[in-house]
């Protein structure tokens, strides 16, 4: 593994910088170098891929992000295992809320396809290459992804005096 | 009444007759309430303790209710237990409108009567908003102790015939109607045929 | 409204599969063979097909969702041609409970009653992954006292017991050995009366909480722990008679639903399914948690990744379960069963009658909840279905700004298709079951 533990400015692994979130190894890459870091951590060891989600930032724009890695609205996190290491790693892609498009990892692991499924269902990302996207848990004819930040919980009033709703 | 004493007594053999009358209503009242099938609506968490009561040791098969039928054709009692989302919806108002009347329904849970914790988007409120339910069984889950009271309960009304009464004003659930055709004084032609 | 009109709303559209004329080949490729199994030109010719019907002896049917089969609410659309399976495809989303919208309006001491509705059969589990994220973002998860600790490794592998224990019934009844299911369910009532004992509830118990437990061990547990593994190992003898040895059963099962390891690890399962291929990945023996690595057990492995291996598994791994609850009752510590951090655990009942304090610091973590300190973090242990992970991002304040479970169930369900292509209808359901798939944990 190539420049990782170097006491560095920046350190970078790959290309991308790296971060350290409670003792977890956080790989901060861009959105055109995304596959070709998850291709280079497969050489690594790094082949199993637990799991792939996406975060809205909307409500918390101020995070703490490593120098030269613009915030934007949404966040891609995959999470991946190495079964000879019994390491793990996380690799976060910004993606922008004007151009909500990621590169998909299906091709990479076939597992992926749901998760990739599920994301665009919730949260409106969509995976190019990626060869069924369609919605997983909402009917088929649903408006809006419920997990962003702008679409309400839906609540319905609850008539007790006691509840803030 | 002196049949009934012998019976007290003697049981069968102390009959001194062999015949006993009733109404033909409260036979078939009986009939249904103690052997009631319940149709599989085993959604989540639910779905477990209902299990766990047909298991054996709790066994509502003493109330003859253990043969839970997949085909809605073949079934009295519908058993909600569980949550009910946005695409289950009209799977549940599909597999109701296809049991065959007289038909029942208990929505066991808070998340199947009111939405339970999940006053969310995805979760319907309470699935009487979709089928009209005649027994409410509250808990997350319900132990199976309250799902087999809220089945006594369903039993007793049936045995009292309480149901039926209301339903037959309402249309009986599925919203039948049923005309009375009066019957013909004369003979009907039929068309066709030489006159 | 007719019932026609309910009909037509039943449809899922472009989630349900379509017949294999309107298919493109990169679609084929997911439907039937992932980029393992089959090469691009394999794919495309299968996409060449001819359009005429007449040359289409397949048929589509729809299993679910609403079916005898107690997995909950699946709906799978197989292609058949005559009994043989063709593809398959799961429609899922008939249990989406929006259960991580819910998670972000919940505070970080709620949010265990909403995680642990996911995988309903293994709640403490839940729990414990979410309870174990939140600590390692408050930073106090090398604080948890040690009885606190064994005590949630003693519930979490008591419930593994129950969920196997239903596993084996619901299989059972699955492949025709009806009777299963009575016995499978006579031994779990065991287990949950324990739980009810302890924890209050037979099931959703919301007692793995951040920090440690919501109670200590009520007295004379280490007799119901002894009774209950008094009773086990000659009831596991039994279904060992009634099923591991018996011919019909191993008919059923051996050679049905096969996955390489390859495979598998491809398509992310883990669990009893990636075990079974022969692949020795346990959590709890490679990245242990908890006070794993000071117990003894084994991980059970199998050798040709078919559903009798995944059922031997199970079985055996209830015998693992019991060994390693024998060595927690010799070494439970003593000690406390929270850490007692005035920000994160209430203070007890008792006090909040003496002290002003205490009543104000029970009052500021029930209502409005006790704030976590800005990050991110992944969290994942063995569950009985494989590895459940727990990613959650907080903001500094007291509910999470992104909750997210990696549900077991949710990924594994993606090895259907491979695992029933080129068997009998009557195998789907015996594979189904072999993944035990919990719908709650698959919908969320």
């Amino acid at each position: 593994m190539s420049d990782v533990a170097d006491e560095v400015a920046q350190p970078l692994m790959h290309g991308c910088p790296i971060a350290d979130s409670r003792g977890q190894v956080v790989l901060h890459a861009g959105r055109d170098a995304y596959i070709g870091v998850l291709k280079k951590l497969i050489d690594d060891g790094f082949t199993m891929c637990s799991d792939l989600t996406a975060v809205d930032y909307l409500t918390h724009a101020g995070r703490v992000l490593p120098e030269g890695i613009a915030p934007e609205r949404f966040e891609v996190v995959v999470n991946l295992t190495s079964i000879t290491t019994r390491d793990r790693i996380r690799i976060r892609v910004q993606v922008p809320e004007s151009d909500p498009v990621m590169p998909t990892a299906f091709n990479l692991w076939p597992g992926t396809e749901a998760m990739e499924r599920e994301v665009f269902d919730m949260f409106g990302i969509s995976f190019e290459g990626h060869p069924d996207l369609t919605r997983i848990l909402m009917p088929e004819d649903w408006e809006g992804h419920p997990l962003r930040k702008d679409y309400e919980i839906g609540h319905i009033p609850v008539q007790f005096k006691g509840s803030h709703s | 009444m002196s049949v009934v004493r012998n019976v007290l007594d003697d049981g069968l053999g102390g009959l001194d007759h062999n015949i006993v009358t009733g109404r033909i209503e409260d036979l078939v009242k009986w009939a249904r309430s103690r052997s009631s099938w319940g149709a599989t609506f085993g959604l989540a968490c639910c779905a477990i303790e209902m299990m766990g009561t047909g298991g054996p040791h709790y066994d509502i098969a003493r109330f003859g209710m253990e043969v839970f039928r997949a085909s809605p054709r073949q079934a009295d009692i519908m058993i909600v237990a569980g949550r009910v989302s946005q695409k289950m919806a009209p799977v549940l108002r599909q597999v109701y409108d296809q049991m065959m009347e007289p038909k029942w329904v208990i929505s066991m849970g808070v998340c199947a009567s009111s939405g339970g914790m999940f006053n969310n988007y995805a979760i319907i409120q309470g699935v009487d908003q979709i089928v009209p339910v005649d027994v409410y069984a509250p808990g997350c889950p319900p132990t199976p102790e309250t799902l087999i009271h809220a089945i006594e309960t369903l039993h007793q009304k049936i045995e009292d015939g309480e149901l039926m009464r209301r339903r037959a004003a309402s249309g009986a659930g599925a919203n039948i109607h049923i005309t009375e055709i009066p019957s013909e004084p004369a003979p009907v032609r039929m068309s066709g045929t030489r006159s | 409204m007719t019932t026609l009109d309910n009909i037509r709303q039943t449809s899922e559209g472009a989630q349900e599969m379509r017949s294999r004329s309107e298919l493109r080949p990169q679609e084929l490729m997911r439907e039937i063979g992932a980029v393992l199994r089959m090469s691009e030109a394999e794919v495309a010719a299968l996409g060449n097909v001819p359009s005429d019907p007449e040359e289409d002896q397949t048929m589509i049917i729809n299993m679910g969702p609403q079916h005898p089969s107690t997995h909950g609410v699946l709906r799978l659309m197989l292609e058949l041609q005559g009994e043989t399976v063709l593809r398959c495809k799961p429609v899922i989303g008939y249990l989406h409970t929006g259960m991580e919208k819910t998670g972000e309006a919940l505070t970080f001491l709620q949010g265990g009653t909403n995680v642990t509705r996911m995988d309903y059969l293994s709640p403490l589990n839940n729990e414990l992954v979410f309870s174990m994220a939140v600590e390692k973002l408050l930073g106090i998860d090398g604080d948890i006292p040690e009885r606190a600790v064994w005590m949630r490794m003693l519930l979490s592998e008591m419930n593994r017991i129950s969920s196997h224990l239903l596993f084996l019934a619901t299989n059972g009844m699955d492949l025709g050995a009806v009777s299963m299911m009575l016995y499978g369910w006579r031994e779990r009532e065991e287990v949950l009366r324990f739980f009810q004992k302890v924890t209050g509830l037979r099931m959703n118990h919301n007692f793995i909480r951040p920090g440690g437990l919501a109670a200590d061990l009520p007295a004379g547990w280490r007799d119901d722990v002894r009774a209950i593994l008094d009773m086990l190992p000659g009831r596991l003898e039994e279904y060992d008679i009634l099923m591991t040895d018996q011919p019909i059963w191993r008919e059923r099962l051996q050679g049905v639903g096969v996955i390489t390891a390859d495979e598998a690890l491809a398509l992310g399962t883990s669990g009893p399914i990636l075990r079974s291929t022969g692949v020795a990945w346990d959590l709890r023996r490679d990245q242990p948690y908890l006070r794993y690595e000071d117990v003894e057990f084994d991980v059970i492995v199998g050798t040709y990744g078919d559903a009798f291996d995944r059922y031997a598994i199970r079985l055996n791994e209830i015998r693992e379960s019991m060994r390693i609850v024998r060595q927690i009752l010799d070494r439970m510590p003593q000690g406390d069963y929270r850490v007692q951090n005035k920000k994160v655990t209430p203070p007890p009942r008792a006090r909040i009658d003496e002290s002003m304090e205490a009543l104000i610091h029970h009052f500021k973590i029930f209502t409005e909840g006790f704030k976590v300190p800005e990050g991110e973090v992944y969290v994942s242990i063995e569950s009985p279905r494989g590895e459940i992970g727990c990613y959650i991002v907080s903001d500094g304040g007291p509910k999470p700004v992104r909750m997210h479970v990696r549900a077991p169930s949710f990924v594994n369900i993606q090895a259907l298709p491979h695992m029933m292509r080129g068997g009998l209808v009557a195998d789907a359901v015996a594979v189904i079951s072999s993944i035990d798939p919990v719908l709650g944990e698959v919908d969320r």
